[in-house]
């Protein structure tokens, strides 16, 4: 303690230098905090995939449907606790490019296969009751102005027409990182009205089941338990576990891992090089001072760990800034109905990524110090005093 | 008494033995101090004289154990420092010796308080311990009054009293000044002298000084003089130069 303030006028000695130095950490930390909510944006549905559910779809291909009647073929299979299934409808609303994920699905045992989605039980009794009921999210509620009580209009693409809905419910996320972008509606309001417009490709066939199993390990027999259960037939099934699913779609927009890390790389090599530039200068400028210091008896170790100590408190504070101003951003978007929700439904930077990024910073600013704290540390201060 | 014929009895606080450095300058060495003897009792005030390149501050590096000699020995209260390591002469540094540069060297981020209190750090002593002897050593050296200015807002007197109020906030064996006066006016010199002077006879400290100014030589108890790494001539020495 008696050294910290020691270290922070030393740290501050030179406002500008320290104060760019910390704001290029930020900004550096603010991509990354930046690249991380994009990264998690696209694998939101791969984090919160259930370890215990499994996704049936067609083979053919994910937008051909299955039969109804394959639900109960599939729940009474051992090991499967409940099936539920669902249908995608591909609505805009009010506007073509106000797009967000729509699904017709089975009110009966939807709820308690995605017990992190919660809905208030007075709110699904009356989702239960209407048949024309739809729930919606809470970020998409928010991105469009809606109330419970609201009529919404959403102009069906797939399923052509103006459909309308009343929202009599808002459901929120157990965790942050659940997507509340969803708008549910009947299965059943769906398939009738097929039914009277005589669209028979789809009447009776959801788009895709959802299984719910009552053991997570026994995932990889049930998945070919499944597919050998329809096996031969007029629509063959593909089951995978929901993270396999997920991971499917994040991987048709191209490899964003990759993209991230050659950016995140770049930037932070430049940061190395930046602040640890600034470290040497430092240093050097203070040559005759550090050699006064071991003069005094102030030992190597406490040269070294004195030096990095400044560097990595820069890192510190740059990466904190950057790292909160991207956490701000993200929860400031989402509270005022997210911009961007057509393409990032979600913007969420996660608690361990954030700890990730300062540890990234921490390890930059460690890394950047070390060389010139050795310099400092190795410093003859014979030779020191000589230069002064 | 000092000596510097190698008779000094075994309680003498500084004992220096047949000291000897020498640099390589490619295949030239170069001998910067040659078989130097010397012992200083407790509260003596020492001065080293000569020119340029003599082998003044070589001498006062050596006996502050910032460099090590080729051969010979130094011992400071018994202890034997030239087969320190690097590690313990720090420590031994640290407890033993106080520093005056002609630079005065104080830390331009810190205030004289703070300047003062830096060896302190390095002991055990609670806050409010630091600040007692912070408060006494900047009494001692008249600038009580100063404590919170920064050595920009100092003259170069008050600098250079700034720092031998760092030299003895911790107490050392002995101070160590390499041209206290050398750049300061008149004034300020006699005045850091008149320092020195008090600190050796009021506080009983041990002082080696170099310096080229013969004023300041005068306040000396012993004056050695030095020439190519030998003793020369010495005034004020208990045997033969």
């Amino acid at each position: 303690m008696k050294y910290l303030r020691f270290l922070r006028v030393n740290l501050f000695r030179k406002k500008i230098r320290t104060g760019l130095t910390i704001g290029s950490f930020a900004i550096a930390m603010l991509l990354f905090g930046l690249l991380v909510i994009v990264r998690f944006a696209f694998n939101q549905g791969v984090e919160v995939a259930g370890a215990d559910r499994l996704i049936v779809m067609n083979r053919v291909t994910f937008i051909e449907p299955l039969p109804l009647s394959y639900r109960d073929r599939i729940a009474a299979l051992p090991g499967i606790k409940s099936v539920t299934y669902a249908t995608w409808f591909g609505g805009t609303y009010q506007d073509p490019k106000n797009f967000f994920p729509q699904f017709a699905v089975d009110v009966d045992t939807w709820r308690e296969m995605y017990p992190e989605y919660l809905v208030p039980d007075p709110q699904w009794k009356a989702f239960v009751d209407d048949r024309q009921a739809a729930i919606a999210g809470e970020g998409t509620a928010k991105r469009f102005g809606w109330k419970i009580g609201d009529r919404i209009p959403i102009q069906g693409t797939i399923f052509t027409g103006n459909w309308q809905f009343n929202l009599v419910g808002i459901y929120t996320g157990a965790r942050p990182k659940d997507d509340t972008t969803q708008f549910w509606f009947h299965y059943d309001y769906l398939n009738e009205t097929l039914k009277q417009e005589k669209l028979r490709y789809w009447i009776d066939n959801p788009g895709w089941y959802i299984v719910k199993l009552a053991n997570p390990d026994d995932a990889v027999t049930l998945v070919k338990k499944i597919d050998q259960t329809f096996a031969n037939s007029s629509a063959e099934t593909k089951t995978d576990t929901e993270q396999a699913f997920a991971q499917s779609f994040v991987k048709q927009t191209g490899n964003i891992e990759l993209i991230i890390l050659v950016i995140g790389s770049i930037v932070f090599f430049t940061l190395l090089l930046v602040t640890g530039n600034t470290m040497a200068i430092s240093v050097r400028e203070r040559t005759g001072e550090l050699a006064i210091l071991k003069a005094i008896g102030f030992s190597d170790r406490f040269i070294l760990f004195f030096v990095l100590a400044e560097s990595i408190s820069i890192a510190l504070i740059g990466g904190a800034l950057g790292i909160g101003v991207a956490a701000g951003l993200a929860k400031l978007a989402m509270a005022y109905g997210n911009p961007l929700a057509a393409v990032l439904p979600l913007l969420y930077l996660p608690p361990d990524q954030m700890v990730v990024g300062i540890g990234v910073a921490l390890a930059v600013g460690g890394l950047a110090g070390l060389l010139p704290a050795l310099t400092a540390s190795r410093l003859k201060v014979v030779d020191a005093l000589r230069r002064v | 008494m000092v000596r510097v014929d190698g008779t000094g009895s075994d309680t003498s606080l500084i004992r220096i033995r047949g000291l000897d450095k020498t640099y390589r300058r490619g295949d030239e060495v170069i001998h910067v101090l040659q078989g130097l003897n010397l012992d200083v009792e407790k509260g003596e005030f020492v001065a080293f004289m000569g020119p340029s390149g003599s082998g003044k501050t070589t001498l006062l590096n050596l006996l502050g154990g910032l460099d090590m000699p080729s051969r010979g020995s130094i011992s400071v209260a018994g202890d034997e420092i030239t087969h320190m390591s690097a590690g313990k002469l720090t420590q031994w540094r640290a407890r033993h010796v106080g520093f005056i540069f002609q630079m005065y060297n104080l830390l331009p981020v810190l205030t004289a308080f703070q300047n003062v209190e830096l060896p302190l750090l390095l002991t055990n002593l609670s806050r409010a311990e630091r600040r007692q002897h912070v408060d006494a050593a900047l009494e001692i050296v008249g600038l009580a009054d100063r404590s919170d200015h920064y050595p920009r807002q100092l003259s170069g007197g008050q600098e250079q009293r700034v720092a031998i109020a760092r030299a003895i906030v911790a107490d050392p064996t002995f101070l160590l000044c390499d041209e206290p006066t050398g750049d300061l006016d008149r004034k300020s010199a006699d005045e850091i002298l008149d320092l020195l002077t008090r600190l050796c006879r009021e506080h009983g400290k041990t002082i080696l000084m170099v310096s080229h100014d013969p004023l300041a030589a005068d306040r000396a108890g012993a004056v050695l003089h030095l020439n190519k790494g030998a003793l020369v001539e010495a005034q004020g020495v208990g045997g033969p130069a």
